[in-house]
């Protein structure tokens, strides 16, 4: 990797990663006894080991200026494995905190294994560390394609991308250990949310300094997915982080706003988290790889424009139906339902507009799990917009609202369309990026698809059951008025379902290990088949002496 | 103007509706404007050229 790096790129590395080193220290000492001082220590080892790496390949011979002639891959490559990684140890952990929810002995008396530290590695893990770096080694390969320009430079894509798993790190440890804000989506604490915003701040400089370097005038749209996705998130991830350390000594801080309006905040960020970090960012992954892989442009070019900017615009105000029946203004929770509602309608747009590109090429839908991947994600998407919409509205929420529909709900987006179009992207791209015609095995992705779907099925017809029993439960009066069942026995009721749930979470995280192995033989592959085009040919060197 | 609960409520109701408003008809107008037409369609079908290169 350092042999890919020119002298000046290797000395501003060693530059970088020296001052983390010292940033890392000072929060070392600084912290002394607190938490903050575990974070120090890990950022300055992980600080030294790039340090070390960097010095180790110091002296290589610098790369070819042929470089400039192909598009700079090699960080997409490792981003595409780190996020399988994370893949697998997000579902695990995942799939661990339901079967807690089964077998309540499943922490072990841990602190660190209780539920509620467990629960934010699992969605940070698989939100962040699987989607985030699938979403940033993706974008890295459709900016370049989609503008026909290469990669400014070498070292920031890796400075982002490496970066940004420090965080991730910091953030999953942080959890463990029971360092949070106690935010949703946005647990981590101060240092590492100062760190995350310098790291954002330069993937969207890169981004631009890419599209800067572009011929064609028109910006392809599923690049502008991907702006959307940066320059929101960074805009998202400021002001609900906006917070007041306690003393630079320490870990813990206080949020800037109070009360209500912190709440409000919180589910502007968390809303958006949705819509900039799960559906923009994804929906780029939608536009470039579905019609490539189907060998057809988009159904509409229009309407993906028209859908872009509704789902730019009308997401953004949709946060506060997570605060019904609070102490949030009646006019402010109205509009917030009003808006989710709307957004059914550029929701449905890019969900039909995949399908209607597919017209024509349902046979290769049949043949091709790659394709079917992305099929499916499409439908998901129609499906879990449409149920966000209905979610968000009082009447229906009122019933929804605390109970495991929103699970559900959650994991209809996040397993049926988030996962399924990467893992379609991921399977799309990986034999390109190793120069082979396909992955290591088709009956693999084929296997990974139907534990994939299936996996997805059980959870969410088991969450859709048992939160409509839930909030029926919770709502069933006696004739004296008084509540018909106490809150153990509606968790008596939930058990089945969350059997079903873990049962179903499996089967998913089965098929990411069976999806990883296939993803690692087919790099095996293509570094084989690059050794053997490197040696002569035993039988044509005898006739060449002949 | 003072930032009090009513004004902002003022504003968001009366700015908010009208903004938009006005940004959906500059988005329908880009979009169906007809000689932006050769430009989506020349988007949308070079991503399928197989040419793996940098322009430069």
């Amino acid at each position: 990797m350092i042999a890919q790096l020119t002298i000046q790129e290797r000395q501003s590395a060693l530059m970088i990663l020296g001052g983390l080193a010292l940033a890392g220290l000072a929060l070392a000492v600084a912290g002394g006894q607190d938490l903050l001082a575990a974070h120090g220590w890990l950022t300055v080892v992980c600080a030294l080991a790039g340090l070390f790496y960097v010095i180790s390949g110091y002296f290589e011979p610098e790369p070819s200026p042929e470089r400039l002639a192909r598009y700079y891959d090699e960080p997409t490559k490792a981003g595409v494995v780190i996020a399988m990684i994370w893949a697998i140890a997000g579902l695990f952990v995942g799939d661990w905190v339901a079967w807690q929810l089964v077998f309540p002995d499943l922490a072990f008396e841990g602190a660190w294994s209780s539920f509620g530290r467990l629960r934010p590695i699992h969605t940070s893990g698989v939100i962040f560390g699987f989607g985030g770096n699938a979403l940033i080694a993706t974008s890295f390969h459709v900016m370049q394609r989609a503008t026909r320009a290469r990669l400014p430079d070498q070292i920031t894509p890796w400075f982002v991308l490496l970066g940004y798993n420090l965080f991730c790190v910091i953030a999953a440890t942080g959890y463990l250990m029971g360092v949070t804000q106690s935010k949703e989506y946005a647990e981590p604490e101060w240092y590492a949310d100062i760190w995350l915003a310098i790291v954002w701040v330069t993937y969207f400089l890169l981004f631009l300094r890419t599209l800067a370097r572009r011929q064609e005038p028109h910006i392809y749209v599923a690049n502008w997915y991907y702006m959307a996705f940066i320059l929101l998130v960074a805009v998202l991830h400021v002001v609900n982080n906006l917070a007041v350390p306690i003393s630079f000594g320490s870990a813990k801080s206080y949020s800037v706003f109070s009360g209500v309006q912190d709440a409000m905040t919180q589910w502007w960020y968390g809303h958006n988290a949705v819509a900039f970090f799960l559906t923009a960012g994804f929906l780029g992954m939608l536009y470039y790889f579905l019609p490539v892989r189907a060998g057809r442009p988009i159904y509409s070019y229009r309407m993906s424009i028209i859908s872009f900017w509704g789902i730019t615009f009308m997401y953004m105000w949709a946060g506060s139906h997570h605060l019904h029946f609070t102490a949030l203004p009646q006019w402010v929770q109205t509009l917030g339902m009003t808006f989710s509602v709307m957004l059914l309608v550029p929701s449905w747009a890019s969900a039909s507009n995949a399908l209607m590109t597919l017209n024509g090429a349902w046979t290769k839908v049949r043949d091709d799990a790659t394709l079917r991947f992305m099929t499916v994600a499409a439908i998901f998407y129609g499906i879990s917009t449409f149920e966000g919409s209905f979610m968000a509205i009082r009447a229906v929420n009122s019933l929804s609202h605390y109970t495991d529909w929103t699970i559900g709900h959650v994991h209809a987006g996040a397993l049926g369309w988030v996962a399924m179009i990467t893992f379609g992207s991921i399977y799309a791209l990986v034999p390109k990026l190793w120069n082979l015609d396909t992955m290591y095995s088709g009956r693999l992705v084929e296997l990974h698809f139907w534990l994939a779907l299936s996996g997805t099925l059980v959870y969410v017809f088991a969450m859709w059951n048992s939160g409509i029993i839930q909030g029926l439960m919770w709502r069933s009066y006696t004739e004296a008025g008084t509540l018909s069942y106490s809150f153990i026995d509606s968790l008596v009721a939930m058990h089945p379902y969350y059997i079903a749930r873990a049962v179903g979470g499996l089967l998913f995280l089965l098929g990411a290990l069976v999806g990883f192995y296939n993803i690692v033989m087919t790099i095996r592959t293509a570094s084989a088949a690059q050794d053997e085009s490197d040696a002569p040919v035993l039988g044509a060197a005898v006739q060449a002496g002949e | 103007m003072s930032f009090d609960h009513d004004s902002v409520v003022a504003f968001a109701k009366s700015f908010g509706l009208f903004y938009l408003l006005a940004l959906s008809a500059c988005v329908l107008v880009y979009v169906y404007w007809p000689s932006n037409r050769p430009r989506f369609d020349k988007a949308a079908k070079t991503i399928l050229e197989g040419e793996d290169r940098p322009w430069r």
